[in-house]
């Protein structure tokens, strides 16, 4: 695996010199590699917008550098441009950024700033519509007349049909009821095997995290409090606490399992791996 | 018990941009005793706001009648009687902050009601301690966190001092710890002042808190019964496009290979237990 991103001493300060002077983000340290799915998980104010708006170039650096495949964002002006298409940001609530009258037309602006010609956005409006979910007949639509769960699938093939190689969710499924999450967090995951993009996810629900991501950047008052795979993580579930997370709910079952003396993994995060665990420890017993 | 909230044969439908009409309930009939803790489930689109709405005569009956303290909705004149009584707490606090300075802010709504000063001085601090925000009373919203700014909604809301809250999804948008913050806040002003509380939630874990739990699919109710009667209902809950907490999902799929777990144990203590039992026979 190669880096795709590098984030090298990181600091962000907001309104240096007055009263309201507050650090965001203290000296981070990390490489994303090209192709995986980071969870990125810290409480509010740990200074994870801060750190999406850097990795593409919307805001720069008080101290340090964001490399994009080895080099500098802020290197000139074209390199800046060029990384706002390449990383792809997909703010919270990104419907109330919907304003073109039909959908076709609301996905296709991005490509369309992109410089493209016109059968290439056509291709990239029907890919990026397929990825999330959304049927041809609901292109010519007013995206007005959708439903809160359809118009976020709009506003988020408009950064699809962009075709980043990094592709930034910023609490994706906030707002949506259980089976629109699921089919949502899905959609994303299909589009991050049959593309290849690199994915990075913020979200406040530990579950949604822990089946989705390869690794999860664990953030605490600006710097990175652990960077590791769910089950490392996890493990680690008084000090998440502290820090004003929690750990998934079949995460907190089985720490308390533990307590009770059975002999389960503690950093168990699945359902299926649960129930497979107790099944087992109930067999072995029906057998000794 | 007297009821807060009554829904007498409620039909209710809105009107699309092509003039059709999109209905939302056909005939609902539903009512909430004062003093209770309810938790509102369902899908998106399945009614839960609309009937949120409908408790503080935002939107007003098509067909049939909704009583709140036993005033009738669609009787104009009994508008503020109504509005007093029951608060809403909506999604985003973002978009219910009016002033620069927290207890402004909550000063906002008794202002508005023509109270005294120094009654309004009172209420305000009253209300700010019960959600705990009272040394955050000369602070701008704006530069506190989600959760914060939340119970200053909340804040804003008791001061009127209602006898009902209506809260529509507020934790959407915290992290866990806010989201605790907020919950927390809820349970105590019902079990302490009493206050009847109407919680409209995605969230499972925060269901499970309530004393009632009703269900809704397409402008029914799906399922209405305490927290345990109502989850015990997995599939059904999955049908309409719910969750059911990870505790009952586990226990209900370690039951179809034979074990037999009680299907009610919600909380994570009492699952943890139940298996522990179940293990050492």
């Amino acid at each position: 695996m190669s880096a795709i991103i590098e984030v090298k001493n990181l600091s962000h300060t907001y309104s240096i010199g007055t009263p309201f002077e507050h650090k965001a983000v203290v000296n981070m340290n990390f490489t994303v590699e090209k192709g995986e799915f980071l969870g990125i998980i810290g409480h509010t104010g740990s200074g994870k917008s801060t750190l999406m708006q850097h990795l593409n170039g919307l805001l720069k650096p008080t101290e340090g550098e964001i490399l994009l495949g080895g080099e500098n964002i802020h290197k000139d002006k074209q390199t800046t441009r060029a990384a706002r298409f390449r990383v792809g940001l997909v703010f919270q609530y990104p419907e109330h950024q919907i304003f073109e009258e039909t959908v076709y037309k609301d996905i296709a602006f991005g490509p369309k700033n992109m410089g493209l010609s016109a059968d290439e956005i056509h291709q990239r409006v029907l890919r990026a519509a397929a990825f999330v979910g959304l049927k041809e007949e609901d292109l010519e639509l007013s995206p007005f007349n959708l439903s809160g769960g359809q118009m976020r699938r709009v506003a988020i093939a408009g950064v699809i049909a962009m075709e980043p190689e990094v592709i930034i969710f910023d609490e994706p499924t906030a707002g949506l009821d259980p089976a629109g999450c699921k089919s949502l967090l899905s959609n994303i995951k299909d589009y991050q095997k049959a593309t290849g993009a690199t994915v990075l996810m913020v979200s406040h629900s530990m579950d949604d995290v822990a089946l989705l991501a390869d690794r999860l950047l664990v953030l605490n008052e600006g710097s990175v409090e652990m960077l590791a795979t769910p089950s490392q993580v996890f493990v680690h579930a008084e000090r998440l606490q502290q820090i004003g997370l929690t750990v998934p709910q079949v995460t907190a079952l089985f720490l308390r399992l533990k307590q009770l003396g059975i002999s389960v993994d503690p950093a168990t995060y699945t359902l299926d791996s649960a129930v497979a665990q107790l099944l087992s420890l109930k067999g072995g017993k029906r057998h000794a | 018990m007297t009821d807060a909230i009554i829904a007498n044969d409620l039909h209710f439908s809105y009107t699309q941009y092509d003039e059709s009409k999109k209905p939302i309930f056909q005939g609902l009939n539903l009512s909430i005793a004062e003093g209770s803790f309810v938790a509102v489930l369902g899908h998106n689109g399945c009614g839960k706001s609309t009937l949120a709405k409908h408790m503080n005569a935002i939107l007003l009956p098509e067909g049939g009648k909704v009583y709140v303290f036993g005033y009738n909705t669609s009787e104009d004149e009994k508008l503020l009687d109504i509005r007093r009584n029951v608060g809403m707490v909506f999604q985003n606090p973002d978009n219910q902050m009016v002033a620069n300075v927290v207890e402004e802010d909550v000063a906002f709504a008794p202002e508005n009601l023509g109270i005294a000063p120094q009654e309004i001085r009172k209420r305000v601090d009253e209300a700010l301690k019960t959600v705990g925000m009272y040394d955050y009373r000369s602070h701008a919203p704006h530069l506190l966190s989600g959760g914060q700014k939340q119970r200053v909604a909340i804040a804003g809301v008791l001061a009127m001092q209602p006898k009902c809250i209506v809260l529509d999804e507020p934790t959407a948008m915290l992290d866990p710890h806010g989201r605790e913050e907020v919950i927390s806040t809820i349970e105590q002003l019902n079990r302490e002042k009493g206050i009847t509380v109407i919680l409209i939630t995605h969230h499972m874990s925060e269901a499970t808190r309530a004393d009632r739990v009703i269900v809704m699919d397409k402008g029914h109710i799906l399922l209405d019964g305490t927290p345990k009667e109502v989850f015990v209902h997995t599939e059904l809950l999955k049908k309409a496009g719910l969750d059911v907490p990870v505790t009952t999902e586990i226990i209900s799929q370690l039951n179809r290979t034979g074990a037999k777990l009680p299907s009610d144990a919600l909380s994570i203590e009492e699952c943890a237990q139940a298996l522990c039992a179940w293990l050492k026979v």
